[in-house]
């Protein structure tokens, strides 16, 4: 399996991905934001971070990247594009994910331990998790998702939702929204389920001496589906 | 004030001496501007005023600290660079240093705390990653007045998101700090940044120019008119006309760091670069000099050169700005192609301004005249250094509280009104808005007894904390300043970390008053009594004078930064509390001294007499010792006994834990307040196996460290019998309620 992680000059989780995939067997290769092409790959990712110093709209001058192309070439052709944090904010900005990632409500930046509820694992990125609710982290100051309600209801009928915040049982209710998203919107997919957006850092969970480790779940599954 | 933007610089054109007002202006004494005089064998220009200005006031030439300083433990087999580089290095094995500083930007705080605090954080991290080594984490200390100041709550929102909104975006986690309340920082808050970074030992780079005709090389930012006398503002009182400052405060460009200290760090790979420095405090005036002076050589700059950010901007703006974000190079002349390639890559400036000369003279030329020309040792060795008048305070008379005092008390209200105290309540607010797990390093991150990073690849992390004790400090400068030290120490031995060195920030009044300089005086002497006995050396520093408004100063304010290794990371030990059954023991004596204690300060409003003493063989022992003991795994949890006492360091390990437990009666025949919220020092709690209590007790018996069991792990509440019996739940919502409603 090969993944390609693409560098905005403001990424900083770029090198934490990058481990992660190599932790888990994948073939990574890092791709400057100036490359045209993307090297071949069966996953591609935007890492968090802050790709042009997000001094105007998270994400927006990303989505004007000279490699932008080539993830939107790829993400049309079915490849797998999984965007973390601002990876989110950027495939939003692209169009490739629909609504829009806000202000945290309480307008502060928060980086916290989260409980996430999966919503869908009939996919290519969560089917063979064996727990419904993980534990990720979270470090984000525009992590409030919001869509309209034709599009709320596309994501809700077309169980396009990824994840929601939750408590530890599960339970998904507004005391368990650290960022006000709504409907405890964590991640989503597109229609076809080949990109997905999260505002979580499963790369920050890989082993048990960090706060956690069950991103580990999510890299093992990535892999196990392609191998 | 002086128009000083239009004025020629002609360096033969100066007839005329300066009146007083404008040599006050630049932060000088009469007698300064004659030595001046002297030094130059003539008067200087308005460009050559303002750089003596800039090199000469507090901030950057440690005048009235210098004597002092040299008292001092810089060295042990550990370090590899003391103090006087941009930042301390030691050695963690495996051909791997860590590098970091801790540095203040008090002044700027205040006047803007959202750039104040930013770019507090941006010039701590420069200072480490000149030196060629990639930061892998932040920490910080930060004072405020007292919380119903009107002032302070701004200032602590302000400060908080500054510090989170420069870091998380570099990229760089903060595991670390500590935030206090107390009135006398109402007009001077205190904003203390510090650094850690990761290099090899061979790939260490240094200030130290060398060669002639070595190109100078500016990169990163452009230079604007922001923070011109930033550093002579920071070596004056605050009056009113404090607001008027604001335009000295700089203005902090995180995105631009990051790409500065990945041009860097790829410059750094080979040997392009013979010295490099970061432009922080007085810009480009004090790197260009300090690394000449270093190198015992001149430079010649042509300020026609220079990136600027805007219009006409006059040799006196650029050589005293302090627009953030920019870094002078003295270059291998062959490698300039290269070299900016790579910053062209990242789209960084970088110029060619100068070069090195041999003459050790500042050579300033702007539109082919010679506008500057200082004698480099006139800026450097040959500053002034003061031997300040001062008075030592005398150890304050021990307090006898009566014994009705304490009948009027219960223990349980009062353990509840300490842990909902200001400065005791949890701080997860403020460490929430630090991303504290980027690089995915982190094991043990904020609110615990030290923040832990690993270093990949290996088997070794990091432990690294921030501590200080005003109160302490206030009551008796001597110990508080060696108090400080010790708990720097217990913080890392906590974790199971082997304490290495540390870097001090020392915040304090006007020097020039003797009290003041007595507090300094006494509080570095402790500081180095504690580092020599302990072997734990200072290898950087930075000292904040001024911090005064209006005659009333704050309170003496060192601020340590531990680093300490943990060899494996595998037997890192937490605060937090395991599991049922388990038995806890308090490591070192109770003697039940109140004295400055939290309860003495809180509860009886009493804040007179001395603070606890400090035992240096003890806090020597007793630390070593719970090494020992961490190392053979017998630890499964620690947390070194500080403010509150025994009391509140077991709630701090419950509410961490989620888990109780059932507190034993003394068995000695001391007053339960005494027991339970004595600030005696040198103590820890350790959590461990009934079954391995015997060989404990042997280890602590073998080493003669006193001990004694202190309780039990139960389930979910804290109780002492005949005395009260609480929920751990209940615990948390009183410690976490404070912070929420002040800030809501």
């Amino acid at each position: 399996m090969r993944s390609s992680v693409v560098i905005f000059p403001g990424s900083n989780c770029d090198k934490d991905i990058a481990v992660a995939l190599e932790k888990f067997n994948f073939k990574n290769l890092m791709v400057w934001h100036n490359e045209t092409t993307l090297p071949k790959s069966d996953l591609v990712v935007l890492p968090g971070g802050f790709s042009y110093g997000d001094y105007l709209r998270t994400g927006c001058i990303a989505a004007k990247s000279n490699i932008i192309n080539g993830v939107i070439e790829f993400a049309k052709k079915g490849g797998l594009v999984l965007g973390i944090c601002n990876g989110f904010q950027i495939l939003i900005e692209t169009g490739l994910l629909p609504g829009v990632l806000i202000r945290n409500k309480n307008l502060n930046f928060l980086c916290k331990n989260v409980y996430l509820k999966i919503t869908n694992n009939k996919n290519n990125f969560l089917s063979k998790f064996n727990k419904e609710i993980i534990k990720l982290h979270i470090a984000h100051n525009e992590g409030n998702y919001y869509v309209d309600e034709r599009n709320l209801k596309t994501l809700e009928d077309d169980n396009l939702i990824a994840f929601k915040y939750c408590d530890k049982k599960g339970n998904i209710a507004e005391e368990n929204n650290p960022n006000g998203s709504i409907k405890n919107i964590a991640g989503i997919f597109n229609k076809k389920q080949n990109i997905l957006g999260m505002m979580p850092h499963p790369e920050r969970m890989i082993d048990k001496y960090l706060s956690g480790e069950d991103g580990k779940l999510f890299f093992n599954n990535i892999f196990s589906k392609h191998a | 004030m002086v128009n000083y933007f239009l004025t020629i610089y002609l360096v033969n054109m100066r007839k005329v001496d300066f009146d007083s007002k404008t040599i006050k202006e630049h932060g000088l004494s009469n007698s300064e501007y004659k030595k001046i005089c002297e030094l130059l064998n003539r008067s200087p220009n308005l460009l050559e005023l303002g750089i003596f200005s800039a090199m000469w006031n507090e901030h950057c030439s440690y005048k009235s600290s210098k004597i002092h300083l040299k008292k001092l433990p810089t060295k042990s087999k550990d370090v590899i660079q003391g103090p006087g580089e941009n930042a301390g290095i030691i050695d963690i094995g495996d051909d791997q240093a860590i590098v970091f500083k801790i540095e203040s930007h008090n002044h700027p705080s205040y006047i803007e705390p959202y750039q104040g605090a930013a770019t507090g954080v941006g010039g701590i991290l420069r200072d480490v990653f000149t030196m060629g080594a990639r930061p892998i984490a932040n920490l910080n200390s930060i004072h405020f007045g007292s919380p119903k100041h009107p002032k302070t709550k701004n200032l602590l929102i302000g400060v908080v998101k500054g510090i989170g909104g420069y870091g998380n975006c570099v990229g760089i986690p903060t595991i670390g700090g500590e935030t206090y309340f107390d009135e006398s920082y109402n007009g001077n808050i205190l904003v203390n940044a510090m650094s850690l970074g990761l290099v090899k030992k061979e790939k260490i780079f240094y200030s130290k120019a060398s060669g002639i005709d070595n190109p100078i090389i500016y990169v990163g930012s452009k230079t604007g008119r922001d923070g011109i006398h930033g550093a002579s503002m920071a070596s004056s009182n605050f009056d009113d006309k404090t607001e008027e400052k604001k335009p000295t405060v700089q203005v902090g460009d995180p995105f631009t760091e990051k790409l500065l200290l990945e041009a860097c760090q790829e410059l750094m790979r080979d040997d392009s670069i013979v010295a490099i420095q970061d432009m922080g405090a007085a810009g480009l005036t004090s790197s260009s000099v300090e690394m000449a002076a270093k190198g015992s050589l001149g430079m010649e700059i042509n300020l026609n050169n220079v990136p600027c950010r805007e219009l006409n901007m006059s040799p006196y703006e650029m050589m005293l700005s302090e627009s953030q974000e920019r870094m002078l190079i003295i270059l291998n002349a062959a490698k300039e192609k290269n070299a900016k390639k790579i910053f062209e890559k990242w789209n960084l400036d970088f110029a060619n301004i100068g070069k090195t000369i041999k003459t050790k003279k500042l050579i300033l030329k702007f539109n082919k005249n010679i506008v500057g020309d200082i004698p480099i040792e006139a800026l450097s060795i040959k500053a002034p250094v003061y031997d300040r008048k001062f008075i030592k305070k005398n150890i304050p008379k021990k307090q006898i509280i009566s014994k009705d005092k304490f009948n009027k008390l219960k223990i349980i209200d009062t353990l509840i009104k300490l842990i909902s105290h200001p400065n005791i309540s949890n701080k997860r607010w403020v460490w929430e808005q630090y991303d504290h797990t980027v690089m995915a390093n982190t094991l043990q991150k904020p609110g615990g007894n030290s923040g832990v990073v690993r270093i990949e690849k290996t088997n070794k992390a990091i432990a690294a904390t921030i501590d200080s004790s005003a109160e302490y400090c206030v009551a008796h400068p001597l110990t508080g300043g060696k108090q400080i030290v010790c708990e720097s120490w217990r913080n890392l031995i906590s974790v199971g970390a082997k304490p290495i060195a540390i870097t001090n920030c020392l915040n304090f009044g006007n020097p020039e008053k003797k009290n003041t300089m007595g507090e300094f005086i006494d509080c570095v002497e402790g500081i180095s009594q504690a580092c020599n006995y302990l072997k734990y050396p200072v290898v950087s520093g930075n000292v904040s004078f001024y911090n005064e408004t209006k005659e009333k100063s704050i309170k003496p304010t060192p601020t340590i930064g531990g680093v300490g290794l943990i060899k494996d990371y595998s037997k890192m030990i937490t605060m937090n509390l395991k599991s049922e059954n388990n038995i806890l023991i308090v490591v070192g004596k109770t003697l039940g001294y109140l004295g400055q204690s939290l309860f003495s300060r809180i509860i009886l409003k009493n804040k007179k007499g001395p603070p606890p003493e400090i035992n240096l063989f003890n806090e020597k022992n007793n630390g070593e010792t719970i090494l020992e003991l961490i190392d053979k795994k017998y630890i499964l949890s620690a947390h070194d006994i500080s403010t509150g006492g025994i009391l509140v360091s077991l709630v701090e390990m419950c509410i961490a834990g989620n888990i109780g437990v059932k507190i034993d009666s003394p068995k000695t025949l001391v007053n339960l307040y005494e027991f339970f919220f004595g600030e005696d020092q040198g103590r820890y709690i350790i959590e461990i196996k009934n079954d391995n209590f015997n060989e404990v007790s042997n280890i602590l018996d073998k080493n003669s460290v006193f001990f004694e069991k202190i309780g039990t792990v139960q389930k979910d509440k804290l109780t002492l019998k005949n005395e009260f019996d609480i929920f751990i739940k209940e615990l948390i919502d009183y410690n976490n309620k404070w912070f929420k409603s002040y800030i809501s």
